[in-house]
């Protein structure tokens, strides 16, 4: 009787925690209800450094959108691309970088420290 | 025990078997020594023969040591501490009956090109009893100004990009450097400029000359996949065929590799910052974590034995476990 007892204190606790915001339910580091359309928005714009590749390879982005990376390995990247047109500096783990596009046409970039990490920007 | 590539049907110098040997030497280290291009290897336990082997070795007229990868600067989870175990390694090689007559260090000296890690690097470098360090850059070294710091701080009475050569009791030495203006979807590059610089700089040598070249990432296809080969190599080995003993040290890979190709042998070092994954053994080759207690038995350094007459080189990998 005692055990039952203690089970239903436990599950009273647990559900005050919720009640008084204690305890929140997340994905990630981000509560569930707060993933609206703005930052939907912001992800198609992302491109992640993740074991050496890029992601996506190819991204498809209107003419003026701002493209930024950001680099999750334990090593630095180095954002090139193939035209000189854009490089960033040595970009550490968490580290981003951002370009703007304002004319059409395809983008390919590399690591410049380590070349067979490639792919491509596409404006349209 | 004789190393020869038996299969190769990736083109990339190492067949299973000899992938596998290489594989059990890492965190034993290894003792070789070249015969006119026969290679002889005993696998070195902790604590075993090492000793013995090493005095066989004081014959020799004249040794060095390789060190390479310190990533001065580096902080990850594989090694918080690359500036200690930095200095574990100049320790080991203060601590040496005999002194080497110099460093070679092959390369990413520091993480991120720092002026506070390379002055921490030079700081515990300064302390090693050893002549002169030579140094080739590592791409970790290029970051800024197209690698001015470098080559203002390791790579003075250097040619083009920091390349150069030496003579040492008979020995020609070569340093070049395959980290600059790479190429979208490439791998190292030396570069017309430098190509040419190396044909001039061995021309006028005899055949007979032992020819030792160092350069931080592999001149031999070990694992194109992870950018793990330079991309002209090959005529750069062309100027070096006629030559009866070229031993290649290179770094980058952070593991022990050895191949013989004719009267070349490869040979890659450890690091003393943190291992890296056998190729194609991870989803990619970025630094890997080993138990606290396992790192220093997969990082080290790389002893080399020069005897004259003979055409001998010996290296031995010893760790810093």
């Amino acid at each position: 009787m005692k055990k039952i007892y203690r089970i239903f204190v436990l599950a009273a606790i647990v559900a005050a925690a919720f009640a008084l915001g204690f305890i929140t339910l997340t994905t990630g580091t981000r509560p569930i209800l707060a993933a609206g359309p703005a930052e939907k928005l912001a992800s198609s714009n992302e491109v992640r450094i993740d074991n050496f590749s890029f992601g996506p390879t190819t991204l498809s982005i209107p003419v003026g959108a701002t493209i930024t990376w950001t680099n999750h390995d334990d090593v630095p990247h180095v954002i090139a691309s193939d035209d000189k047109l854009f490089k960033s500096n040595a970009l550490d783990t968490d580290d981003r970088f951002s370009f703007t596009f304002t004319k059409p046409g395809t983008y390919n970039y590399y690591c410049a420290m380590h070349p067979k990490m490639t792919a491509k920007i596409v404006v349209q | 025990m004789a190393d020869i590539i038996r299969d190769n049907i990736n083109k990339d110098g190492i067949d299973r078997r000899g992938f596998l040997q290489c594989m059990a030497w890492a965190g034993t280290g290894v003792l070789y020594t070249v015969h006119g291009g026969i290679l002889k290897s005993l696998t070195l336990a902790p604590g075993g023969q090492y000793g013995d082997r090493m005095s066989e070795m004081k014959e020799a007229d004249f040794s060095f040591i390789q060190i390479s990868d310190s990533h001065i600067g580096f902080n990850k989870d594989a090694n918080p501490d690359v500036t200690a175990t930095l200095q574990i390694a100049i320790d080991r090689i203060n601590s040496a009956a005999t002194p080497p007559d110099f460093l070679l260090h092959t390369g990413d000296i520091s993480q991120l090109s720092k002026p506070s890690e390379f002055d921490t690097a030079q700081q515990i470098l300064k302390g090693a009893k050893a002549g002169k360090i030579f140094f080739v850059p590592g791409e970790h070294d290029v970051l800024t100004d197209d690698g001015l710091q470098y080559l203002n701080r390791f790579g003075k009475d250097t040619k083009g990009q920091g390349w150069y050569s030496f003579d040492h009791k008979g020995a020609h030495f070569i340093g070049l450097v395959n980290v600059m203006n790479l190429k979208a979807g490439g791998l190292g590059s030396l570069g017309p400029d430098q190509l040419k610089w190396l044909e001039d700089d061995v021309r006028n040598l005899k055949s007979s000359t032992p020819v030792i070249v160092f350069a931080h990432i592999p001149l031999w296809m070990v694992y194109p996949d992870w950018g793990w080969g330079t991309d002209d190599s090959e005529q750069a080995l062309g100027y070096l065929r006629r030559f009866g003993s070229v031993s290649v040290l290179n770094g980058h890979i952070h593991q022990i590799m050895q191949k013989v190709e004719g009267n070349v042998t490869f040979h890659t070092a450890l690091s003393t910052a943190f291992p890296q994954p056998a190729p194609g053994t991870a989803p990619s080759p970025g630094p890997m974590k080993v138990p606290a207690d396992q790192l220093r038995s997969v990082l080290g350094i790389t002893h080399v034995n020069y005897i004259q007459g003979q055409h001998s080189l010996a290296v031995v990998d010893s760790t810093l476990a």
